[in-house]
């Protein structure tokens, strides 16, 4: 990402160092993963510590130090999905991708990430991928859903 | 867009927004919220424009896209008014038929109600089906009467009138004074009374001072700050600037987390048109009162919603808590006076400055007042978000409400408060639900999730489940919520994989009051409570785990085994042919063996056998019978003895 | 500066207001045992080695006397059945990361811990955060910070500050009550 792209956000939150977090949110939703010379921009112009900003970016989930994939797949893991068996399709989701929860594939292919309630309680055990809820999930049905994605 | 500048104009406004509605116009409302759309409520919407233009009624039908109705189990849900008609499960090709039919001819599409399980009746109104009837919906049941992107229907229905009434018709100590007088406690998780912290705020020195709301939801299975931001941002506001004014606060926050798109975006739009109609900025309905919010996202990290951790966020940094020795309401954001309430907390004030503290103590036990929302999830027959009044009992909201345990399934317990809670059994089903009353049996109100389980499920994996969760959502900050949880997910993951040792329980005691001591902050202090009250009502699964290396509810992989009775198998290849792992050795007329060590105990051949045969077992503790002869093994069908 | 009395395991004690009752604890010479406390630090509030047992009322409860804050007629106790139990928890925690660094061995001994409780876990590191502190507050240079949360904390250096800044500085190592803070060094090098 270019610098400038990284000014015009910093400035579109008054450049104060308390919009730290909705700065570096706005970077990872365009794009898609915060590299190093991003978050050395950031504490350049926001006059924050480096160190501040990596505990930040390691911190909270929503941000990635490494590039993700090109599809994403989210497994809800809130207690009602739990309770429903989404332990079982997130191991067969591992077996068939190969990744686990937090990793990308060697070919940027997918990511996988657990997450707690999408709020589609109803339809648990819940899987999401690239936004898209897959509802009532259950191990066989994984493979017929993963390869409508390339 | 005008400017509104005083009550009376606020009145004015609102008669010419209702002047220009016909009550008895047809509407067709549809329920746009995130469950719903998950269930493909957005198509529905597409159908229902494209069907409406198509038969040229676009003029004479109104439609709305509403927040969530509750009944999320059956979504996507529609309304048609002015009749009430409530249609469930409704796909685009439903769509046709429900213009041509209830629109155009005032005919019920019965296959589309609601049918009664016991008495098969249908029933046409959602207000007359058992899962609405028995609610009590105040602050939830708006959400189906309006578009929350659109503000003229909040103020049709009589929005900010309680702000009027506060600014210019109260002075701010008399708001403080009914909201303790309505004994509101926090819907968030704490239970503190409102009116408390709102004084406490009030009179502690400095100009300057902030409301937020906590809308970092974090409690997984819970979803009704979700459902309320994003189907009626209106009244959080509203109840927000109320609060504003009462401490004297002229800035406020929401801090809502970005898993949560829709209903950042709802907030939003509502805060731009609140800033349009003059109900936000300076000298509001021309009280004087100036107030604006601000609007903050979470990044994924639970331990936020905890307050000081969210005002450490607000400025900007790792959401680690304070100590509160010294209360944030005195010293919280900027180490200013800050009053933290939760979104459903804000969504109360209105109605209680509208209507009284005398009106909203009239509902709830002696010392829960009014009403609360709840996610009722998990294994039940009616998930959904439902009101009701405090004091109704458990067995009312499980059975009445809820339908019960689908699938024939006995009830084992429903977890409440989230991962600060417990697990409530059976024996207590006719506990009154308040705050009160769930934490003496050793569970919590928390922010309102009631996740109910039946007898598959594991309550020894409960309280390994919800360590995992805490684990990774600790902060890390202090020894004995780091590295306490890390030695007691250790054990519990260990007594879930048969590798528990004696005196593993004790240890765990152990480790659980030292949290439960020592801890900086509530995360950390309540983190032992589902295993402490799993261990009191379930201490015999624990005890199976230990000492035999079983799991009573068969649902623990290492400790379970995946086996086809001989006698039942009639080898349909179903499960052999769906076996990721091909560990199902068997053909057509050839019983079906699974290989147990390919066995990945993924279930999916449990799941595919055919009710009919059931002949997949799960099982537990004991040995599994070793494969019948393979002379033994081939299927004699009669109808080729013939 | 008005004072403040205190009554601190019997002892009379005259405190400052603003003050701890850790502070009021060591300017009377009563020893209350620490891990991440340092005098020229923002106190932390992390180790919870500090806590101490409350009278009030007839009803006891327990805080952490790094950060809070002396108030008047305040009854303290610094040793109770309670206080030890916690500590020795607290610390055999910790000895599971560093079963060898000499002030836990020291404060093992005192409350009884066992070092062999809980199994050895990979890190050396117990967070106490001297390091990370010192350097912001004290040499503001930031040159090492703390990442991720919960059980996946850990401290690091940024080799670009780190390499400018430590070889002439090291202030921080003497106070690694583990030695970690060496091993994080020694690693961070390898990314010069």
């Amino acid at each position: 990402m270019v610098n400038d792209r990284i000014d015009q956000i910093i400035d579109k939150h008054q450049g104060e160092a308390s919009s730290l977090i909705q700065v570096l949110l706005e970077i990872q939703s365009e794009n898609h993963w915060l590299p190093k010379e991003a978050l050395e921009r950031v504490s350049e112009k926001l006059q924050v510590p480096l160190t501040r900003i990596q505990h930040i970016a390691t911190f909270y989930k929503a941000f990635s130090l490494v590039p993700k994939g090109r599809h994403e797949i989210h497994i809800c893991v809130g207690t009602a999905c739990h309770v429903r068996g989404a332990t079982r399709i997130i191991d067969t989701v591992q077996d068939m991708t190969g990744i686990k929860p937090g990793e990308t594939d060697l070919d940027l292919k997918f990511s996988l990430q657990t997450v707690n309630c999408l709020g589609c309680c109803a339809l648990g055990p819940v899987m999401d991928v690239n936004g898209k809820t897959h509802g009532k999930m259950v191990p066989s049905k994984i493979a017929d859903v993963l390869k409508n994605y390339s | 867009m005008p400017q509104i500048n005083s009550p009376a104009e606020l009145e004015e406004f609102r008669k010419g927004i209702l002047s220009k509605r016909d009550p008895n116009k047809p509407c067709i409302t549809l329920c746009a919220g995130s469950a719903c759309h998950a269930s493909g409520s957005g198509e529905v919407a597409a159908a229902i424009e494209e069907e409406i233009s198509k038969q040229g009624l676009s003029a004479a039908v109104d439609v709305r896209k509403t927040g969530c109705h509750g009944f999320c189990e059956r979504g996507p849900i529609i309304l048609i008014h002015p009749k009430e008609i409530c249609y469930l499960q409704i796909e685009p090709k439903d769509v046709p038929e429900i213009v041509s039919e209830t629109i155009k001819e005032n005919k019920v599409v019965e296959r589309l109600l609601y049918t009664d399980p016991g008495t098969k009746e249908k029933i046409t109104h959602e207000h007359e089906i058992p899962f609405y009837k028995n609610q009590h919906r105040l602050v939830f049941g708006s959400n189906g009467n309006i578009d929350p992107k659109s503000i003229d229907d909040y103020l049709a229905i009589g929005g900010y009138a309680a702000l009027a009434k506060a600014l210019t018709g109260m002075t701010a100590e008399q708001v403080v004074e009914e909201v303790k007088k309505a004994n509101l406690r926090g819907r968030g998780g704490g239970g503190f009374p409102a009116g408390s912290k709102w004084e406490g705020s009030r009179n502690a020195p400095g100009d300057i001072k902030y409301v937020i709301v906590n809308a970092d939801e974090g409690d997984p299975g819970a979803y009704m700050d979700r459902a309320l931001l994003e189907g009626n941002p209106h009244c959080v506001l509203e109840g927000l600037i109320i609060g504003g004014y009462a401490i004297g606060a002229h800035e406020g926050y929401i801090y809502v987390r970005q898993e949560y798109p829709l209903a950042v975006e709802n907030v939003h739009s509502a805060i731009r048109q609140m800033e349009e109609y003059g109900l936000l900025g300076k000298n509001i309905l021309g009280s004087g009162f100036d107030f604006v919010v601000k609007v903050h996202q979470g990044a994924g990290a639970f331990v936020c919603g905890e307050s000081t951790a969210l005002m450490t966020a607000l400025e900007g940094r790792a959401g680690e808590p304070r100590p509160k020795y010294v209360r944030s309401n005195v010293v919280g954001l900027w180490g200013r006076p800050s009053v933290l309430n939760n979104v459903e907390t804000w969504a109360n004030v209105p109605m209680i400055i509208n209507k009284g503290a005398d009106w909203f103590t009239q509902l709830g036990t002696e010392k829960s007042k009014g009403t609360k929302i709840f996610s009722l999830v998990g294994k039940i027959t009616n998930t959904g978000l439902v009101e009701v009044p405090m004091g109704m009992t458990l067995r009312d909201i499980i059975y009445t409400i809820g339908g019960g345990i689908p699938g024939g399934k006995k009830f084992k317990a429903v977890q409440t408060g989230g991962p600060s809670g417990g697990c409530i059994p059976e024996s207590q089903l006719d506990l009154q639900v308040g705050f009160d009353e769930l934490t003496q049996a050793g569970s919590m109100m928390g922010s309102g999730g009631m996740i109910v389980m039946d007898e598959d499920t594991c309550m020894v994996d409960v309280a390994r489940y919800f360590m995992d969760f805490l684990t990774d959502e600790s902060c890390g900050k202090c020894v004995p919520c780091r590295e306490g949880m890390r030695q007691m997910l250790k054990l519990l993951t260990n007594i879930t994989q048969g590798k528990g040792k004696e005196g593993d329980i004790e240890l765990l005691e152990e480790l659980s009051e030292t949290a439960i001591e020592a801890a900086l902050c509530a995360l950390g202090k309540s983190s032992p409570n589902p295993f402490l009250s799993t261990l009191k009502y379930f201490r015999n699964e624990y005890e199976a785990h230990v000492k035999e290396k079983r799991c009573p509810a068969l649902s623990c992989k290492e400790l379970i085994a995946y086996h086809i009775d001989p006698k039942k198998c009639q080898a349909c290849m179903a499960c052999l042919k769906k076996c990721p792992v091909e560990a199902i050795d068997g053909g057509k007329n050839r019983i079906h063996v699974i290989d147990q060590e390919k066995c990945t105990k993924c279930g999916t051949c449990f799941e595919v056998c055919p009710p009919r045969f059931g002949s997949v077992q799960k099982i537990s503790g004991e040995p599994v019978p070793p494969p019948i002869p393979e002379e033994a093994r081939t299927i004699v069908r009669e109808s080729k003895q013939k | 500066m008005s004072e403040i009395l205190l009554q601190i395991d019997g002892k009379e004690v005259k405190a400052q207001a603003g003050m701890t009752v850790l502070e009021a604890a060591r300017s009377a010479g009563i020893n209350i045992p620490t891990l991440c406390f340092h005098e020229k630090l923002e106190p932390y509030g992390g180790c919870r080695l500090c806590i101490v047992e409350l009278e009030s009322r007839g009803s006891t409860r327990l805080v952490v006397s790094c950060v809070y804050p002396v108030e008047k007629n305040l009854v303290v106790k610094t040793r109770s059945e309670k206080v030890d139990r916690i500590r020795k928890m607290v610390l055999q925690l910790l000895l599971a990361h560093a079963p060898d660094a000499f002030d836990l061995q020291e404060l093992a001994q005192e409350y009884g811990a066992d070092k062999n409780r809980f199994e050895k876990e990979a890190s050396f590191c117990i967070h106490c955060g001297l390091c990370v502190r010192y350097c912001a507050e004290v040499k503001k240079k930031n040159a090492l910070g703390f990442i991720d949360r919960g059980i996946r904390k850990e401290i690091s250096f940024i080799p670009a500050i780190a390499s400018k800044e430590c070889w002439d500085c090291k202030e921080c190592f003497p106070l690694c009550p583990t030695e970690a803070l060496q091993a994080a060094f020694v690693l961070a090098k390898a990314f010069f």
